[in-house]
Formats: C-alpha cells, structure tokens, sequence
C-alpha cells in the first residue's frame, strides 16, 4: 500500500480490520454450512460448464458422423458417441442448458404464481374457497400424469414444457404461502401496522412477503430440482423438448436401448443430471438451515 | 385532581372521543356474543381515562371498535356511536378510516415482542409510518424516525434507529412501539395493556415516558388495564367494565375513596397493599361469565356477595353519571359505605 497522505493512512486500518473481521465472519460462517457450500460449489460448476459449452465443446452437438456410432469414450470424443455418432461431451454440456433454464424458470413461475394466489387465499376471505378448491383438484393428479396431458395438447417446445412442469408445482406453493399468511396475519405487527393506517396491498409487501421469503426460498430451491428432474423424464419419455434442443433426459432415452454396449451412452447424461439435482438439493438444504430465523441472529 | 365535568365544553368543541351506547357484537355459530354491550364514555383532549376489567370484560373490543380494526363479519356494530373530535368513526368509509389510523388516533399493544416486524429495522418501520401519512422524503422520514426515538428516550438513537427488534430489550421495544405509535402526532393514543408485558421496573419507566409525553404533545390517552395500579399511577378518570358494560365511573381519587360498585371493591380488596400483612390475597370466586351466557339481571349477580333477587331478575341502569361518580348497581348507595365481605379462600365458596 501506498501512503499518499497522512488522512487515508488513518482510515486504511481501520477499514483493513473491518475487512479481515467481516471476512473472519465469512469463513466461520462458511464452515458451519458445508452442505450449502459444497451444493454451491457444484451447482457453479455445472452451471459454468453449461454456459461455456460454445466454447469447451469439441463438437457441434447435433452432428452426426455415421462412421463413429456408439464410439467409447476416447481422447477425440471423452464421453463417447452416441447411436448417431453424435460427440456425447459436447452434447452433455450443451443439455445443462435445458436443466438450468427448465429449473431456474419453473421455480420463479411456480413461486410467483403461489405467492399470488397463496396471499389471495390467507387474506381474502372471498378467494379462499375458490383458491383453495382449485388446488385441490391440481394436486389430486399426479405431477407427471398432469405435465403429460398437458404436454400432449400442445406442441413440444421449451415454453410448453416449462408451463407444464410449472402448473403441478403451483398447489404446493400456494399451500405453503396460504398457511404462513395465515399465521402472519395473525402477528400484532401486522395489526399494528393496520392501526397505523397501512393499506393492505402495503401490509402485504412489507410486513407479510418479508417474513415469507426463507421457506419461500428453500421451497423453491426443492422445486428448481424437480423441474429439472421432470423435464429429464419428460424428454425421457419422448413429451419434452423437441430433438433439436439437446437435453439429458432426451440423451438417456437414446441410450437405453444400447445400453449392454455402450453404457457411456447414458451414463454420462445422468451422472451430469444427478449431480446438478444433488447440487440444488444440497443448497436448498443448506439454506433452510443457514437461513432459520433461530440460527440467523448473527449473520 | 380536577374532574372534568361531561358537560365541560367551554369553547364550544365537541369531546376529543365520545362514545354512545356503543355495541359490538360477534356473530358466532353458537349465538351472537355480546362482547360490547352499551358502553359510553367521553375523554377530553389531555386527558387520560383509564379502562379496568378482568379478561374477557371487552375493553379491548371497546379499543378496537374505535380503530375499526375488527373483522366484520362475524364483528358487528348493533348500535351506538363512536365520535371522535364530533365526527361519527362508524359511519366512515374504510378509506376516510385509513386516513385516521395511526394518524390521528394511534393504538400500542400489550406484547412489544411481536408488535414489531423482526424483517425490518426500528427506523425504517417508523419512518414509514410517518411516510404514511404525511408527504415527506425517505431522509425526512428516516430524521424524524430518529428524532421520535430520542423522544421516547432511547440513547443514541442514530444507532438504534438502524437495529433490529430482537437486537432490543422488551422495554426498549415497547418504546419503539410508542414511537411508531406517535410518528404521526396523533390527538387519540389507545394504549392496551402497554406494560403488562413488562417487568415492574420497566412498567413505572413506560408509564412515566406516557405521562411526560402527553404533556409534551398534549394527546389524550385510553388506557386499557387491568391494574389497579397502572391506573392509580397515571389516570386522570376510571370507567370499570364488566362483561361488556360500564358498572362504574369517577375520577381515580373518587374510586379510590369510595368504590361504589360491589365489582370496583372486589378488584381493589384483591391487590396487595403495603399495609395488610402476608397471607393469601382476597379473590372474586367464579369467573367473568362468558358473554353468550348472559342472562337477565346484573351480569355480576352470581359473583357478588351483596346479590338480591331483584339483581338476579332485572338489569340495574347506570346512575349518578351527572355527579361525576356513577355506577349501575343497586345495592351501591353510596352512603352504605361498608366493606364488601369478600369469600375468604379458606371459607365457603358458593
């Protein structure tokens, strides 16, 4: 460091020993959390690889090279080919695409739509009954059941098959939501806040959405995993993305059939598949406990 | 203490509160209860009127029936009015209500742990009660949040303004809530049961700051108790409640002197004084009946120990409000000044 004036030169340490204690905090922080750290971790990894797949894959993913079908893993293809000959690394890296995008989106649809319809219910008398019924019904169909009809009435494309992994998600939140507002609305700031003549749209987004956010978070983190494990059986099943976007669950399904002789086929795709639910998983875990409103005092 | 008179409008303006026959009641599956059943009373501006009860007697839905903060259905206003500085409080539209709430009539509660959102900071949820209000800036807002706290004697309020809730102790929370309660100036502050939370020392501490700040800011408080003490300590007028009515009202040296109503003197005989030596301490047998129970006669007729026929048959009205010391009670003369034989716990209980 360079001293350029005696002025900063005061500040600089105290400003270096509010760094190194925030910083001390940090690492014991990060210690008490491993499986937050460690899902992290993983979750960046995987989710860095499918960004940078332009760049880190050998291949074009849709290219078929009919002379190296079902090729073993080899410097030239690391993960081996696939039926059609087509590079397995290049296409593993380009399907996290899918999982992350199907994910990340499903959860903040199905989360957004259960806080609006959860509030409705926990705080207008009217729309509880209508809410609630109506969820009902959802959730006396099977998640996939439900994501396969509606799959099948319309045509495979990422928005259709995002829509449909949202849909069956959206009960659960809305339950979770209904119930917290319940308890919520009952708590004397939110009465205090009515005597102070608050309006309740305000209530809601100060004193009621605040006060939600962990189990909203952590139920979404559950979500995002099982978005991405339901369009991997989706596409699995031949109702999810359309071929031409590579997805892991599209690329398990291809293998299946050759799997006594090339178990890279599918196995890679789903190593790849596991590990980023895991991953989700594992910071979903770690959040609940990381972010309890018991062990939050000293964050 | 000078008593004002029901009368006592000199300049002509209407009573700061002036309630009427006020009922509330709840529409349940299992009948219409009868929480709030004709009460009236009227508070000046720095005034303070105190509400005593036991539990379940309606001082609260009283409270609440004034900010309009109950639910209805299954609340409903049977009858009655609310008029406060002469403007009738039941027949404003919610938004003409909203505008009042916090504003002009503000409200603390008995609980300072959960009257404050733990997700926010103290500052920021009072500057927003200012900003509720009145048309003022976030930094505005964020100077007059920090003067309130210095107002309600916090040390070194800048700092605190930026602290959580459950970085505070209960008494420092209760004065947060006194805070946010007057951000605003309001002419009305309805205190529920502000210290009942708090430990004794805290509660005279709450108290005083209340007394010093009405001088301050001349707003008039109800203050809704079920101490004897509280009321002894910072009331200018009493009115005690029993199963959602009015049994007796006076200025508080007046109660103190001479309570008239079998219920008043069973509430004092049940505190501790300095005076009385050690053991048991007297108690009213039987319970507050539940207000769906009621039947015909003096709600109090099956705890009392001066009960006639007549009190069991018919509902005595409330007398002498004129004079200042009223009570509905007919065995209350006041010239039968005798101590209420109270059911000893040892001796026989009805």
């Amino acid at each position: 460091m360079t001293m350029t004036s005696p002025a900063p030169a005061s500040a600089a340490p105290a400003a270096t020993e509010r760094h190194a204690r925030r910083s001390a905090r940090r690492r014991r922080w990060m210690r008490k959390h491993p499986p937050l750290i460690l899902g992290a971790v993983l979750l960046v990894l995987v989710a860095g690889l499918s960004l940078a797949a332009p760049w880190i894959a050998t291949h074009d993913p849709q290219a078929l090279d009919p002379l190296a079908r079902l090729a073993p893993p080899s410097a030239a293809h690391p993960f081996g080919t696939d039926a059609l000959g087509r590079d397995l690394f290049s296409r593993v890296m380009w399907g996290g695409r899918a999982s992350l995008v199907v994910g990340l989106t499903v959860a903040v649809l199905a989360t957004s739509a259960g806080v609006l319809l959860g509030l409705a219910a926990g705080f207008v008398r009217r729309a509880d009954g209508l809410v609630m019924r109506l969820m009902d019904g959802l959730m006396a169909i099977p998640d996939i059941l439900l994501a396969i009809a509606l799959m099948a009435v319309t045509r495979a494309s990422l928005t259709t098959v995002i829509v449909a992994i949202t849909v069956p998600q959206v009960p659960r939140v809305v339950r979770l939501v209904r119930s917290l507002a319940l308890s919520l609305r009952e708590q004397q700031y939110v009465e205090a806040a009515r005597a102070l003549g608050t309006r309740l749209p305000v209530i809601l987004w100060r004193h009621v959405l605040p006060n939600m956010v962990t189990p909203l978070v952590v139920q979404a983190t559950f979500i995002a995993a099982t978005a991405m494990l339901t369009e991997a059986l989706l596409s699995f099943l031949g109702v999810g993305l359309p071929p031409q976007i590579p997805s892991w669950g599209t690329m398990m399904a291809d293998g299946r059939n050759f799997v006594a002789v090339a178990f890279h086929a599918v196995l890679f795709p789903g190593l790849f598949l596991a590990a980023t639910v895991l991953s989700v998983n594992l910071v979903g875990d770690g959040l609940r406990d990381a972010l309890d409103p018991r062990l939050s005092r000293q964050l | 203490m000078t008593v004002p008179s029901p009368q006592a409008d000199q300049a002509g303006r209407p009573p700061l509160l002036d309630i009427r026959d006020l009922r509330t009641h709840f529409d349940t599956p299992d009948g219409t209860v009868r929480s709030v059943d004709g009460v009236s009373y009227r508070l000046e501006a720095r005034e303070t009127l105190g509400i005593v009860g036991e539990s379940g007697c309606g001082k609260s839905v009283t409270a609440l029936s004034v900010l309009r903060l109950l639910p209805t259905p299954p609340a409903r206003f049977a009858g009655g009015e609310i008029r406060f500085q002469g403007t009738d409080l039941l027949g404003l539209s919610e938004r003409e209500m909203r505008r009042i709430r916090g504003n002009r009539i503000s409200m603390i509660f008995q609980e300072p742990m959960t009257s404050l959102n733990p997700v926010l900071t103290v500052g920021r949820q009072i500057a927003e009660a200012v900003t509720l209000h009145q048309k003022i800036g976030r930094r505005q807002a964020w100077q007059r949040a920090v003067e309130m706290l210095r107002l309600v004697q916090i040390a070194d309020p800048e700092r605190r303004a930026g602290e959580y809730p459950h970085q505070m102790s209960g008494g420092m929370r209760q004065r947060v809530m006194i805070a946010l309660a007057l951000a605003c100036h309001p002419d009305l502050l309805i205190a529920d049961e502000p210290t009942t939370a708090l430990d004794v020392t805290i509660q005279a501490q709450i108290l005083e700051l209340l007394r010093d700040l009405q001088a301050k800011l001349g707003m008039g408080i109800v203050m809704i108790t079920h101490d004897l003490g509280v009321v002894a300590e910072c009331c200018d007028r009493v009115v005690v409640m029993y199963a959602g009515r009015k049994v007796e009202e006076a200025s508080v040296a007046d109660l103190f002197e001479r309570p008239l109503h079998p219920y008043t003197r069973a509430l004092m005989a049940s505190m501790p004084s300095l005076q009385g030596r050690g053991g048991r301490l007297a108690e009213i047998p039987g319970m507050v009946p539940a207000p769906q129970e009621l039947g015909t006669g003096c709600a109090f007729a099956p705890r009392c120990p001066l009960a006639t026929e007549r009190c069991r048959r018919e509902t005595p009205d409330f007398t002498g409000a004129a004079t200042g010391h009223g009570v509905a009670c007919f065995e209350a003369a006041p010239a039968r000044h005798q101590p209420v034989v109270l059911h000893r716990h040892a001796g026989a209980r009805p």
